[in-house]
């Protein structure tokens, strides 16, 4: 079930990009956290922990990791530490993912 | 040859304000910030922000003097720029855009900041839970507002986000404040001395004479605090006010409990820690012009004990100062004049620190919280589980983290520490505590074994 956005947009840019969020497709401005992008498009988890958990971005500064997404087919990516770009593909981060292989290793 | 003079880490006010100092009296410089820009949490995106800053209020919009000088021909700034490692011999590595680099310099100044101080009650981990500061840095990094939120806990950001969020016409709810009575009396006998910064004082009171003006409801001296999940991703959270148990229903809690330190780089390259015993934190330990125990390695700002953006500035100044005179950039009359008048004004600015600390002191159940309560969000331990371990003789935070693996996720206990600590003070006899920092390990921040191996070292 969608939950709606927990947030309100009151700033709106024209100069926008647009990428794969949870399957969906979405427009957000240039220069936007993939975190924000996704607060203020779902309201939901981004991430399940491995006992089931359902989490969102907490501290929105890099500290805590619960913002954690797969980005491009890479896992642990911290959502809040990077910006969005064209045709990104993002999925939710199901379980945990041990640190240090990506799957370019 | 090393590669710059000084290395400085973070681009808040503190870093911005030693990179300038620094740059001006000749000397290189590389600044490096995790951030997409400069301006660190409090200036944060202030620059791209400048038209709706009214928004954000006055002391916000001055950061931007800060980020304009930045355009330094001596500085290299570097943003996206996550600091992994930091050596004693001054060679930091750092990873931008999934690669990574080594810098060396003679000195390195560590103004990484400080992060919200972990706010623990069962609940807090459920989704639409989030600290008051990341709230703003929504608001000021993507223009986005809380709908409805409820706002819980303590300190000067509470008002001043509250007020922001008045501003823009997204008002909470409601503000529930766990300080107390006991705590206004408290501070009563520091308030004297607040006295010097009146800029400081009136700039609170405005905040909430706003807050009251909007009519956002106040409930005063909460406690039992739990937040449960009430479908439809809304959050049903309870508390106790007056002796009464009470409920709001809401999509976005936010909550603060003051700021703590980061001390995860300070504590990785070896420099020595100290309790704070008023702010309840680690700190490093530091003489007044930012040195440590290691040769060339400084810090300033709030990474080095709280004080706030203001004073952060100030240190920036002094810990470059120093630097100049020991590189015989500036002679010992101008390093004496330079660092006295610094000096003076940290004086006044840091008069309202006690104050501040007392009036707005840690509640007791944060510090230790309810047995069902989560303490490693990572891990998904519990203060239960803690106690266990404690009760089994556990007697270190290193102990802790091997037994119960509480502290080994993927924030390596950036949050976590604090409340452990905060447990173990209440569960242990004082004389078994092992009051020692924990200790932190490079990378400190995760990188992947595809990038180490692409790295060139010499
Ligand atoms: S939200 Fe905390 S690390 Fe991203």
């Amino acid at each position: 079930m969608k939950t709606d956005s927990r947030f309100k947009t009151l700033i709106k840019s024209t100069n926008d990009v647009n990428f794969t969020l949870f399957g969906e497709i979405v427009t957000v401005p240039k220069g936007t956290t993939l975190a924000a992008a996704i607060l203020s498009n779902f309201g939901e988890a981004s991430r399940i922990t491995e006992t089931g958990a359902l989490r969102t971005a907490f501290c929105m500064m890099g500290v805590c990791f619960d913002c954690l997404v797969e980005v491009d087919g890479n896992p642990n990516i911290q959502s809040c530490m990077v910006l969005v770009h064209d045709q990104m593909v993002v999925k939710r981060q199901i379980g945990l993912r041990s640190i240090g292989i990506s799957k370019d290793d | 040859m090393t590669d710059f003079d000084i290395i400085i880490i973070g681009a808040g006010p503190a870093g911005m304000s030693a990179a300038l100092t620094a740059a001006n009296g000749g000397l290189d410089v590389l600044l490096l910030d995790e951030q997409p820009h400069a301006g660190g949490q409090i200036y944060r995106n202030v620059k791209q922000n400048h038209s709706k800053q009214s928004w954000f209020g006055k002391s916000y919009s001055s950061g931007i003097n800060l980020v304009d000088a930045l355009n330094h021909i001596k500085i290299t700034k570097c943003f996206g720029a996550t600091v992994w490692r930091v050596e004693a011999n001054k060679r930091v590595l750092w990873s931008q855009n999934g690669e990574s680099k080594v810098s060396t310099a003679v000195h390195i100044v560590l103004a990484n900041g400080a992060q919200e101080r972990p706010f623990p009650f069962p609940g807090w981990t459920l989704p639409g839970v989030m600290t008051i500061g990341s709230a703003q840095i929504l608001m000021k990094s993507s223009g986005i507002f809380p709908k409805d939120s409820v706002l819980v806990g303590s300190g000067p950001l509470l008002y001043l986000v509250a007020t922001q969020m008045i501003e823009a016409n997204c008002p909470p709810k409601a503000l529930l404040e766990t300080q107390t009575l006991r705590m206004m009396i408290n501070s009563l006998i520091h308030l004297p001395k607040a006295l010097l910064n009146m800029k400081s004082l009136i700039m609170g009171f405005m905040f909430i004479y706003k807050i009251k003006s909007a009519g956002v409801p106040r409930y005063k001296s909460v406690s039992r605090l739990e937040a449960q999940s009430s479908g439809n991703g809304s959050i049903k959270f309870l508390f106790s006010h007056k002796g009464i148990r009470k409920s709001l229903t809401t999509k976005l809690l936010l909550i603060h409990q003051g700021v703590i330190p980061s001390t995860e780089i300070s504590r990785s390259v070896g420099v020595d820690h100290s309790w704070n015993t008023s702010q309840l934190a680690f700190q490093p330990i530091i003489d007044k012009w930012g040195k440590t125990n290691i040769d060339g390695l400084y810090i300033a700002g709030d990474c080095g004990g709280i004080n706030g953006s203001e004073a952060a500035v100030l240190y920036g100044k002094i810990v470059a100062t120093k630097i100049l005179y020991e590189t015989g950039k500036i002679n010992f009359n101008l390093y004496k004049k330079q660092s006295f008048s610094i000096s003076f004004s940290l004086f006044f600015t840091n008069s309202i620190r006690l104050f501040l600390d007392t009036l707005f002191a840690v509640p007791q159940e944060t510090l230790s919280p309810s047995d069902e309560t989560i303490v490693c969000r990572c891990e998904e331990k519990t203060v239960g589980e803690i106690k266990l371990g404690l009760n089994e003789g556990i007697t270190g935070v290193r102990q802790l983290k091997t037994s119960i693996r509480s502290g080994m996720g993927q924030c390596q206990g950036r949050m976590c520490d604090a409340i452990v600590r905060g447990i173990m003070l209440n569960n242990i006899s004082q004389n078994d505590i092992n009051i020692l920092a924990p200790k932190a390990r490079s990378p400190i921040k995760p990188i992947t074994l595809g990038e180490l191996s692409k790295m060139k070292l010499d």
